[in-house]
């Protein structure tokens, strides 16, 4: 357990040490968040009540998936490519030698990123979208931790499902055609292009039951108050039932890999 | 000299681009999943228009077939730098690991090196879906088409894609001072795309201003397709603004051009 700590730390202080690489991060989802804002105010200008949001839940919206874009991996990236690079070049037989448990090796590598990219990235980008924006935070600080631990368990569900994508390199040696198809999907299902509840009749109920809504959407509605008490415990559930599922999943491909296939010899 | 100085980039350039292009295709299941994968990214992206229109009739007073036409041009003249250009964003990564040192020493223009590096060929994706939504917009809108509309769809497209080119090298060039900040870049490029796409009634005046006289994004594809839809400029300019667009680019590519020198004038290698 201390050694995964000690993994942890020294993740967060790997991206620590990029300032510059987190300010252009932040200003590009400011940038971004600006945009996507004034195009959601010209659709609820419309429709004032799409998806059950009011004006100020939807700009919400906008933000707090602008300040999750890093920390929850959105769009791929944190420990992906380096994996998929010890499978290519065959690095990965020696940390398989190694007496450390391969998976949470690598999630608590990526904990250490996203609570860096938490801090870092999430908060400036939010304070931003508040001091320009009329924005739907709640008071109670109650809900602000339940939205952390919303969050918490929507970075495990990122992290499982990009470590079945990374393990795909044991068979395609090159990741980066399943790592863009995993970025489509997350963007897509996570509610990170348009929230969930807008999207029509079966295609919003489908995406709302796929693991992707454990990311975003879930975290969003729990600080926005639309989960209460039996729905409250219903919306953790459903992250930990795909956060199990997921990483068990993870597990299993992993134990087919490492039997089946032959690593790269150098 | 300087002729012979553009057909040596242009051909090394060629040489470099077919070099990544066999290479690509050496990983052959992986490059089909990635050109799929990018059709689908970029599909994706217009469904988020589709989405909004199952709601709304209009965005900002424009119908689907007006807001498609911005996407379509958009996203042509994004895809066609981007296929071009789109590798410059690794300037930071070399200037930080040290290889940008090999591409000094050869005696081919750095640009033409910086800018075939791990030339992409499964970002022609973003040009084809352009082409398409742009067709099937063409096909649905009301336009009046006399010949300066007709003249001004395909000089959009050029001086469009030139001003995005612009943005590219000037984006790498700002990575010789600041190497670890390439997503700065992607603010403006991915960013302008993404918002040039909506219509500008959707944003502040004071932003359409700044994408105007700062940052002359507006000139890609808003003031030269207002013209062609008939609609008035939101911030008052003349109607035949549109038609300043190949000037604009021609501007912005010279003030990168200097940025370019003076950046690669500034680059100090790490020595390792």
């Amino acid at each position: 357990m201390r050694l995964y700590t000690a993994v942890v730390a020294s993740s967060f202080r790997r991206y620590a040490t990029y300032r510059a690489a987190t300010a252009a991060g932040v200003f590009t989802n400011t940038v971004f968040g600006f945009i996507v804002a004034y195009t959601y105010i010209a659709l609820w200008d419309q429709r004032p009540h799409l998806g059950g949001y009011d004006l100020a839940q939807a700009m919400t919206f906008v933000w707090l998936g602008q300040a999750l874009l890093a920390a929850s991996a959105l769009m791929g990236g944190g420990f992906q490519e380096e994996f998929q690079e010890r499978i290519r070049s065959g690095d990965v037989a020696v940390d398989l030698y190694r007496p450390v448990d391969l998976q949470l090796w690598w999630l608590a590598g990526d904990v250490g990123r996203a609570i860096f990219q938490l801090l870092g990235r999430g908060i400036v980008p939010m304070i931003f979208g508040a001091l320009v924006f009329d924005l739907a935070l709640p008071a109670s600080p109650l809900t602000w931790l339940c939205f952390l631990l919303a969050v918490a368990l929507g970075i495990l569900v990122s992290f499982a499902l990009r470590y079945l994508v990374a393990l795909t390199a044991f068979w395609l040696l090159d990741g980066a055609g399943a790592n863009m198809i995993s970025v489509v999907l997350s963007l897509f299902f996570s509610g990170m292009i348009l929230p969930l509840n807008v999207f029509p009749g079966a295609l919003g109920e489908t995406a709302n039951a796929l693991p992707w809504a454990a990311i975003l959407q879930v975290p969003a509605d729990v600080l926005l108050g639309e989960h209460q008490g039996a729905g409250l415990v219903g919306a953790f559930a459903f992250q930990v039932g795909w956060a199990i599922a997921l990483l068990a999943a993870g597990r299993l491909l992993q134990s087919a890999a490492t039997r089946k296939v032959v690593v790269q010899g150098g | 000299m300087a002729e012979s100085q553009l057909y040596q980039g242009l051909r090394a350039y060629a040489l470099i681009v077919g070099m990544w292009v066999r290479s690509t295709m050496a990983y052959r299941t992986s490059f089909v999943i990635m050109a799929l994968g990018n059709l689908a990214i970029t599909a994706l992206d217009f469904a988020v228009i589709g989405l909004m229109f199952s709601h709304v009739d209009a965005l900002g007073g424009f119908d689907l077939a007006e807001v498609t036409f911005l996407y379509g041009t958009s996203s042509t003249a994004f895809g066609l730098t981007d296929l071009a250009f789109g590798s410059m964003e690794r300037v930071g990564r070399r200037v930080r690991d040290g290889t940008m040192d090999t591409l000094l020493v050869r005696p081919v223009p750095v640009l033409a090196q910086v800018a075939a590096d791990r030339f992409a060929l499964r970002r022609v994706g973003r040009i084809i879906q352009g082409v398409a939504l742009l067709g099937w917009s063409l096909a649905h809108l009301d336009v009046n088409w006399t010949w300066d509309r007709v003249l001004l769809l395909p000089v959009m497209l050029l001086s469009g894609a030139a001003i995005f080119a612009a943005l590219f090298v000037a984006g790498a060039a700002f990575q010789f001072w600041a190497s670890d900040a390439a997503e700065v870049q992607s603010a403006f490029t991915y960013g302008g795309t993404t918002m040039l796409q909506f219509p500008p009634t959707v944003f502040t005046t004071e932003l359409v201003r700044a994408v105007t006289f700062v940052l002359p994004l507006a000139f890609v594809n808003w003031f030269p397709a207002l013209h062609i839809l008939g609609r008035p400029n939101p911030i008052g300019l003349p109607d035949g603004i549109g038609f300043a667009a190949p000037l604009v680019a021609v501007a912005c590519c010279a003030l990168a051009g200097l940025a370019w020198g003076a950046g690669l004038r500034a680059y100090r290698s790490t020595g390792s």
